[in-house]
């Protein structure tokens, strides 16, 4: 094993590391054993199985009433067939009968109990993991920027995972404290003072829980919160396992991930020494109940004031009582994770959508391309607009070309035509119709957009370029992938189409994910077309390709294009340039050269990409530009 | 599978020994307490005839041995579960411990090949079903062999008949055990894989949410969530299902042991064979038992999963990295720094991406490699620092072969840049850093100067210590690779390799941060692959690379007059209707 300490190295302090030991302030969420706004909330959740619930807690019911009588049916053989003065054979076989239908029943309960719970608890998991995925799919992009994915996985998969336990035991909890009622009064109606003096040990019991409890608690917490902080380590050691090998910071790496498995080894093993502790103290107590029957049930009995049948089935009960008991008190760490998870999930679920359909919304079909923007105004954070007072016009089929420097508001414009985000003031129109009037699923058939890093999914080629077009033919993927120039490189591929593509396309180059992004947006055939083009430079073989497949994507459709290359700048028909949020200049190249604004000069600073021009270049341009505009 | 568990486990022998020694004592007193309370409910029943006092003075000390023997089982059951917990937790950290390292090791190829969802499915939940498995199954099945062995034991001396009466349940339920942990164990083998795959279904959602978003294609995103939710759902499902089963008959047949035992031994002591507590004894040593043979239906299902998570951590475990070091391997030594590739060939399954590539790079020279997408250009940067190993032919750096070098000292001597950047949850400080983590500030700083992104993370509101990588500042493509330029020169390497590290940067930075680094690498061997001309045309030697052969090899002027690939390539990329060429308003720094 390669084990090597920082120590060997000489080295005093630690090293800079990319795993933090603390806590982050996302797992810092501590939950309290018993929240009664996450269990209302998730009552709606199980409520939707109310009915085979019932029929659950029935069975539990009968299950634990049929285990109560086994007792009560063994105190009867002794008191009314074995009793010493009068044996009664034909009472004992019809006590024995009776014992097998509790049996029976008991069965039948049983079988029920494990079967429905145990599938009503997956449902909910399954159903809970469901609603926070849906609502991950609505809740808006900006809330989606600001959070790690591997966050909201292990939400997705711990925490859901945690409350699924919770069911479990939440239903035979309920089955562990009927039982324990039952017991009680069972052991009361035989014989009251016995059944007293059995159940003093209670409060003792009670008075070591309440010491217990804070430590314990304190202690499973720690235990979970360093587990996730190791998943956190893995999860992002393995992503980035490459530049750990090339950098050979393997051994470093190593010892980091050590110190954190050794923090959460000694938490969880403080947590199970409080855990066991109860054990003997459970034990200690059943040995007191069970001294007590003997004593003072021997008593009775030698005083002949009860029957031994009774002293039988109180120290069968007294076995049983305290099972209950010390579920109950296992259950309490599995409650505790419970809650913590539940608001965990309920955080994302309560995360609003603030971008919906109206009630009424249209379904956008057969429009005609056209996008206007009117006096738009918006920002992502209040006081500071990103876009302000933005109007222009984009007629059916043209294609416009936004350019401007870092910042300008490109990226922003594009995204509201999507409804991403919504306006501050003012209104975005596509085919004459505010996107805010439409529903959100039309308007993304009547609107495609190519990102700027492409996105592949796991899966063949084929899907990827089918992606959402469920009616596509494969004919149709073919031409697609014809169009952009993709069909070529995809033929040489081991199995063509059916190529399966590593995770992220990592079988691709740039230029061929690219392409291939191109040619989903093709397949899926929308009005309008929004592109994002890549900044990075891609070999001039793909390069020449795609410079093709864009006017391809282009034809007959309405193009709005961030653009970076200057060639596909000077070939769009018209030329927006943003500064700071505002439309300085619009027109073809050729008027926007000739009117010698800020275009103009930053053209002639001959940069591969407007986005990479230094900012005291854009300010001395923008200088330049004023000057020779007065 | 459990025996290399068990293996594992015996690696604590101390605890192993202690919890051992903590079930017999566990099962003794356990046992003990039938026993008692038989000889109690006689006493009460005064069958011995004694005197009333002494029957009193019989039963006060049956019950202080009760409540002792209660006692001590409390704390031998603390002691049992404590040190199966304990093993479970160490076994734990040591099969994270050796998965993480694993990891680590495996090569280039095989990580290619697997989704890092699966891999962190492994590393958690898989790691958890082999702890559980030792902790709440391992050794308490032990406890439960020992309790009914001798359980068995006492009954079957004491009387025969009662005792198999009352044993009858013990093989029907270990047949059944048997054929549910068979059964759970493929489910949970499937389930573990599909709930992989709905991870990655997840997975890979988030991190497209834009695409997803861009095509209004929540519904066939749900459509997908659903076939994976929904085929791991029918699992969890048949998994339920054998477990109620399996659960429900082991206590039926435990009952209706009981039920014999009652009506068998009712008639007995009817008869007058036996006494009432005699029977008691019985009663109560089965209802003894009922808890546990509740909890071998639990025990069965942890057995299940600690085979099928074992079966998969091992599966990782057990893979050999096809690239390792020799035994014997040395630690690289550089005299001078001349790397060259002797008629090097690479590739799968008989296409080679490589095929008879020789060329040597000096100390203070740079070779350009350019060609098609495909060529194999990136496979040469792959294979200087040994992320995979040629088929044919072989490297050498200052004559060593790379195969008989130490790996840690070849890749502390060589920089490669990559294309991607992946960015780490931290500062920018400790992302530079990364391959030199003990680095003085200075030094970072340095790094980034010379990339030319010290001015702006100056600029940012932490500075150095901003957070970047998914939850932090976004850095822009140009920017991310940049980072990465300063991450590799803060190794100090002596060999470079550039691939395709600059696309995303526009070319006059590019000449900056070359013009920076002239000084740092005027006696290194440098590599550069790219597609974009400008980034290698003052190269001392640029090979043209097509097909994984070098097909044109010269300096560019000289590439330029041969005419061929590499002047279409130059002819293609020069701005058709540009008079002036990007290089100069840089005054063609090199």
């Amino acid at each position: 094993m390669a084990t090597r300490r920082f120590s060997e190295r000489t080295h005093e302090i630690p090293p800079k590391a990319s795993i933090r030991r603390g806590p982050t302030t996302d797992e810092e969420v501590f939950g309290e054993a018993f929240n009664g706004q996450v269990v209302g909330r998730f009552i709606k959740y199980v409520a939707v199985y109310r009915k085979l619930l019932f029929v659950a807690i029935a069975a539990v019911l009968v299950f634990t009433v049929s285990s109560i009588t086994f007792p009560l049916i063994v105190k009867s053989v002794y008191d009314e067939a074995l009793s010493e003065g009068a044996p009664d054979r034909s009472r004992l076989a019809m006590l024995v009968i009776v014992f097998l239908v509790a049996v029976g029943f008991n069965f039948i309960a049983n079988f029920f109990q494990e079967l429905i719970v145990g599938r009503v608890a997956e449902r909910i998991l399954f159903d809970m993991r469901r609603a926070m995925y849906l609502h991950l799919q609505r809740i808006s992009l900006s809330f989606m920027d600001k959070t790690e994915i591997g966050k909201l996985m292990s939400r997705l998969q711990g925490d859901v995972a945690a409350l699924q336990e919770f069911v479990e035991t939440a239903v035979f909890a309920i089955g562990d404290l009927v039982l324990l009622v039952g017991i009680i009064g069972a052991m009361v109606w035989l014989d009251w003072r016995l059944g007293l003096m059995t159940l003093a040990v209670l409060p003792t019991l009670l008075i070591v829980r309440i010491i217990w409890l804070p430590f314990a608690r304190r202690a499973f917490l720690r235990a979970r919160v360093t587990s996730s902080i190791v998943s956190g380590a893995l999860a992002e050691n393995i992503n980035g396992v490459r530049v750990v090998q090339g950098m050979s910071r393997e051994y470093v790496n190593y010892d980091l991930f050590d110190i954190r498995a050794s923090d959460n080894l000694r938490a969880a093993n403080l947590a199970s020494k409080l855990g066991v502790m109860m054990l003997p103290i459970v034990d200690t107590l059943t040995g007191a109940a069970m001294a007590i029957v003997v004593v003072m049930g021997g008593f009775f009995v030698l005083g002949g004031t009860i029957e031994t049948g009774v002293m039988v089935a109180f120290v069968l009960f007294v076995q049983r009582f305290f099972d209950p008991i010390r579920s109950l008190t296992m259950h309490y760490n599995v409650l505790q994770r419970a809650m913590a998870s539940g608001e965990r999930i309920f955080e994302v679920i309560d995360v609003p959508v603030d971008i919906k359909d109206k009630p009424n919304a249209i379904v956008l079909e057969d429009i005609d391309g056209s996008i206007e923007f009117e006096n738009v105004t918006f920002g992502y954070f209040p006081d500071q607009p990103i876009l302000k007072d933005i109007s222009f016009k984009v007629k059916p089929g043209e294609t416009v070309a936004l350019v401007g420097p870092t910042g300008s508001g490109k990226t922003s414009t594009t995204a509201l035509l999507h409804r991403f985000y919504d306006v501050w003031e003012g209104s975005v129109k596509v085919g004459g119709h505010d996107v805010r009037d439409v529903t959100l699923d039309s308007l993304g058939k009547q609107v495609a957009m190519v990102l700027q890093e492409p996105f592949l999914f796991s899966g063949t080629i084929f899907e990827n370029i089918k992606y959402a077009k469920d009616d596509a033919t494969r004919e149709g993927i073919v031409e697609a992938a014809r169009a952009v120039g993709a069909h070529e490189f995809i033929m040489k591929l081991p199995d063509g189409y059916e190529t399966e593509l590593e995770q992220r396309g990592g079988n691709l180059s740039l230029g061929q994910r690219q392409l291939i992004s191109f040619a989903r947006a093709i397949v899926a055939d929308a009005k309008i077309l929004i592109l994002d083009e890549a900044t990075a430079s891609i070999d001039s073989y793909t390069e020449m390709l795609i410079q093709q497949a864009l006017h391809r994507l282009l034809e007959g459709r309405t193009g709005m294009v961030i653009a970076h290359r200057l060639a596909t700048i000077r070939s769009a028909d018209r030329i927006i340039v943003l500064q700071d949020g505002r439309i300085i200049e619009t027109g073809h190249h050729d008027e926007l050269m000739e009117l010698g604004g800020l275009y103009a000069h930053l053209y002639s600073m001959n940069y591969a990409s407007f986005d990479d021009i230094p900012d005291e270049l854009i300010q001395r341009a923008t200088q330049a530009a004023q000057e020779s505009a007065t | 599978m459990y025996v290399r568990i068990t293996r594992m486990a015996l690696h604590y022998r101390w605890r192993l020994a202690i919890g051992l020694v903590a079930i017999f004592f566990a099962a003794g007193f356990q046992l003990a307490i039938p026993i008692l309370i038989g000889n109690a409910v006689d006493t009460a029943n005064n069958l011995f005839g004694d005197a009333d006092a002494r029957a009193k003075d019989a039963l006060v000390l049956t019950a202080i041995l009760l409540f002792a023997v209660s006692v001590g089982r409390g704390f031998s059951a603390m002691v049992q579960n404590y040190m199966g917990e304990s093993i479970g937790q160490h076994i734990g950290y040591e099969l994270r411990m050796l998965y993480y390292e694993k990891l680590q090791r495996l090569s280039f190829s095989y990580h290619a090949g697997v989704h890092t969802g699966d891999l962190i499915t492994r590393g958690i939940l898989d790691v958890e079903g082999v702890r559980m498995f030792v902790q709440t199954a391992l050794l308490r099945s032990v406890f439960l062999v020992v309790l009914i062995g001798t359980g068995m034991y006492l009954m079957l001396t004491k009387d025969l008949q009662l005792g198999l009466i009352s044993l009858s349940f013990v093989p029907f339920v270990a047949w059944r055990a048997t054929v549910a942990r068979l059964r759970l164990r493929s489910n949970w083998y499937s389930l573990q894989e599909k709930l992989s795959s709905l991870t990655k279904v997840m997975d890979e959602n988030l991190g497209g949410i834009r695409v997803v978003r861009a095509f209004a294609s929540q519904k066939h995103e749900m459509m997908k969530f659903d076939g994976a939710s929904n085929e791991a759902l029918s699992l969890a499902n048949i998994q339920v299902g054998i477990r109620a089963t399996n659960i429900s008959l082991m206590s039926l047949a435990f009952m209706l042991a009981m039920a014999a035992v009652l009506w068998v031994g009712g008639l007995r002591v009817i008869d007058g064979e036996m006494t009432a507590g005699g029977l008691t004894q019985f009663l109560a040593f089965m209802s003894i038992l009922l808890q546990p043979v509740r909890q071998i239906g639990m025990m069965v299902n942890g057995y299940a999963r600690g085979a099928a998570s074992g079966g998969r951590l091992f599966s990782v475990l057990d893979l050999e990295p096809d690239i390792q070091d020799k035994p014997g391997a040395k630690d690289l030594e550089i005299t001078e720094g001349v790397l060259e590739f002797h008629n090097v060939s690479f590739g799968y399954e008989g296409e080679h991406t490589l095929n008879g590539v020789s060329f040597k790079v000096q100390p203070g020279h740079t070779v350009g490699i350019v060609g098609p997408p495909g060529s194999g250009k990136s496979t040469i940067a792959h294979l200087v620092p040994r992320f995979y190993d040629p088929v044919d032919g072989y490297i050498t750096i200052d004559g060593q072969d790379l195969r008989d070098i130490k790996l840690e000292s070849l890749r502390r001597a060589v920089g490669v840049v990559e294309q991607d950047t992946f960015l780490f949850t931290a500062s920018v400080e400790h992302n530079v850093a990364y391959g030199d983590p003990w680095a003085p500030d200075d030094r970072v700083e340095l790094a980034s100067q010379y990339a030319q992104l010290g001015d702006y993370i100056e600029r940012l509101p932490g500075g150095y210590d901003t957070m970047v990588g998914e939850r932090g500042v976004s850095l822009s493509g140009g920017q991310r690779q940049r980072l990465s330029i300063a991450r590799s020169i803060m190794l100090k390497p002596r060999l470079i390799v550039f691939d395709d590290s600059t696309a995303a940067i526009d070319a006059a930075t590019e000449q900056r941060i070359r013009a920076a680094l002239a000084e740092l690498t005027k006696d290194r061997a440098t590599i550069i692959i790219s597609h974009r001309l400008s980034s290698l045309m003052h190269a001392d030697e640029i090979l043209f690379i097509d097909e994984g052969k070098i097909v044109e090899r010269g300096t560019h002027d000289e590439l330029l007059a041969l005419g061929g690939h590499y002047n279409d390539l130059y002819e293609l990329q020069i701005r058709p209707s540009e008079d002036s060429h990007p290089l100069d308003d840089e005054g063609g720094a090199s």
